[in-house]
């Protein structure tokens, strides 16, 4: 398929999928409100949706060791867009989904990416999600994102969501909602780092509804300048359970963190336990790094980049 | 060689409180270790060499250099490192971040390897491990000497290496002194309880209510401080 993507694109590419170049195996690409480039293989098929804008993605039963790629890339100013990927994974399928929204804003009118990904996961299908946002240019406009993540695991299914946001994205809020059968496990690993007068909401809402099922989500986020961060999780054990969710933040300048952590039981057998830690950089890690030769403004970047790895 | 001169240390938060009073020191030997009790002063003295707090009073000179006003980063440029008596954990660095950090450049597997075995830890379990709360008191101890045999510099600290060390053997700490005194040929400094270490110092200095209270060599002071004054032979080891 002949697709063309400019140098802007190629680097956004880059930076949300870790691709030089077109992804093999299936992918949808999506640059400034159209699809540019499609790919499908035996297993997987991507359709358009005919009522809205986005696609519905087919993962047929027992696909194994296949991987999608659903890149976003808006590198015009100005575009707002609201897009639905429905993701159906069969039973016993094992696969890897890398989706990520990249925003080159070089002019003054804000560009929005919303999206709802919504996952049907079937019976012991196994899933790794990996989701990157990244915004540059120097353009008064803003960059904004609004990704939602609705997740319906089916009876022993696993799915693991890699998400991480480094700089660039001026307003985010990001939902993510799951409903876990019996036997289900949800990992979650979030990477949040804002700057200048940035701010991220990140909202998590997971019911485990099945018998031994888990979910366990970490975040870990480093708020510096003047940005704000909140992070909200919501866990309600239905059944015999086990829920865990730790938010670890650096808090920098004059940002502000808020950590709000709801955890319920709903059963006698539930398991339910909340971390959350809030503060700046530990003066002796600095101390210690400093110890080694390095500048203090070094060491505070080695232990931002180590913590956020 | 580092000296010391009428380096004094007060905190007034709480009423005036004297820490270090008037050290005079001179540290030009392969092992000093400086020892006395618990509160005496001796973290406080080793943290003010190192550059982590500044003297009330007095002049700190490496080489006959003044290095009284120089930063952390500064001394530790100069040539000083430092042990701690209690080892920092860090999310997400790994024992091999540090130890490359330590020696200013990328080591291949090897030559970290090597470090890390002469702490008596294998590489292969703990290159990639995060220097974080999964790694035990021990074995932070011995990754932070695995620090200081990587930085080899010319003055080297340790706050109270022995302790957590309960796997591995006096014997190899020892010998790793040795060994690091006889590839860098520097001054080692280090601050025990321990009679082992105590037997292969040059000097031992007696700390004492924030004074140095005895100075001498190990055949001098040994009798008086494992003798009637002080320890209780019941504690030792
Ligand atoms: N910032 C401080 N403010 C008040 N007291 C302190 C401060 N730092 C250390 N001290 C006190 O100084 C004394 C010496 O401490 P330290 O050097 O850690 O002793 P040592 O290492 O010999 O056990 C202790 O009594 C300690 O409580
Ligand atoms: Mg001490």
């Amino acid at each position: 398929m002949a697709m063309k993507l400019d140098k802007i694109q190629l680097n956004l590419l880059e930076q949300v999928a870790d691709l030089h170049e077109v992804p093999a195996g299936a992918y949808n690409i999506r640059t400034n409100g159209t699809s540019a480039g499609r790919s499908t293989t035996a297993n997987i098929d991507i359709v358009s949706k005919e009522d809205k804008d986005g696609i519905d993605i087919i993962i047929k039963p027992g696909t194994k060791k296949e991987s999608i790629h659903i890149p976003v890339l808006l590198s015009e100013s100005g575009i707002e867009e609201m897009v639905y990927n429905d993701f159906h994974i069969g039973d016993d399928a094992d696969v890897v989904i890398v989706a990520g929204c990249g925003i080159h804003n070089g002019g003054d009118l804000a560009s929005k990416h919303d999206g709802v990904h919504s996952f049907f996961i079937g019976k012991n299908a196994k899933v790794k999600y990996v989701e990157k946002h990244y915004g540059y240019g120097d353009g008064k406009g803003e960059k904004i994102m609004n990704p939602v993540t609705v997740i319906e695991m089916g009876e022993n299914s696993y799915f693991e969501m890699e998400t991480a946001q480094i700089r660039g994205v001026d307003s985010t809020n990001r939902k993510t909602i799951a409903k876990l059968a019996d036997g289900a496990t949800l990992i979650v690993g979030e990477k949040l780092l804002t700057h200048g007068t940035q701010q991220a909401i990140t909202e998590f809402e997971i019911d485990l509804y099945g018998e031994k099922s888990s979910a366990h989500v970490v975040s870990r986020s480093v708020a510096q300048d003047d940005s704000y961060q909140e992070f909200i999780s919501r866990v309600y054990g239905n059944n015999e359970c086990n829920g865990h969710t730790e938010c670890d933040a650096i808090v920098m300048n004059n940002a502000k963190v808020t950590a709000i952590p709801e955890i319920k039981a709903n059963h006698t057998e539930a398991s339910l336990i909340h971390e959350a830690a809030i503060g700046k950089i530990a003066g002796e890690q600095l101390i210690k790094l400093m110890t080694l030769g390095l500048t203090e403004k070094e060491a505070e970047e080695h232990i931002i980049s180590g913590f956020l790895k | 060689m580092l000296e010391l001169r009428n380096v004094s240390y007060t905190v007034t938060d709480n009423g005036k409180k004297e820490i270090l009073k008037n050290i005079n020191l001179t540290i030009d030997d392969r092992f000093v270790v400086i020892t006395g009790p618990n509160g005496s002063g001796k973290s406080t003295l080793a943290k003010i060499i190192a550059g982590i707090i500044t003297p009330t009073s007095g002049q700190i000179l490496l080489d006959g250099v003044d290095i009284t006003e120089m930063s952390i980063t500064e001394r530790a440029k100069a040539g000083i490192s430092f042990a701690f008596q209690q080892p920092v954990r860090f999310k997400g660095i790994t024992v091999k971040d540090l130890i490359n950090l330590a020696a200013g450049r990328k080591l291949n597997f090897t030559e970290a390897c090597n470090y890390l075995s002469e702490v008596g830890l294998c590489a292969r379990d703990y290159i990639n491990r995060e220097v974080n709360a999964s790694l035990s008191g021990g074995e932070l101890k011995r990754i932070e000497i695995a620090m200081i045999l990587a930085r080899g510099t010319k003055l080297s600290l340790f706050d109270e290496p022995e302790a957590g060390i309960d796997l591995w053997s006096f014997n190899s700490l020892i010998r790793v002194f040795e060994a690091m005194h006889e590839s860098i040929k520097g001054n080692i400094l280090i601050i025990s309880h321990q009679e082992r270490i105590l037997e292969i110092a040059d000097k031992i200095v007696l700390l004492k209510d924030g004074e140095i209270s005895q100075i001498g060599t190990k055949d001098e002071i040994m009798p008086q401080i494992l003798g009637t004054s002080g320890v209780c032979p019941q504690i030792k080891e």
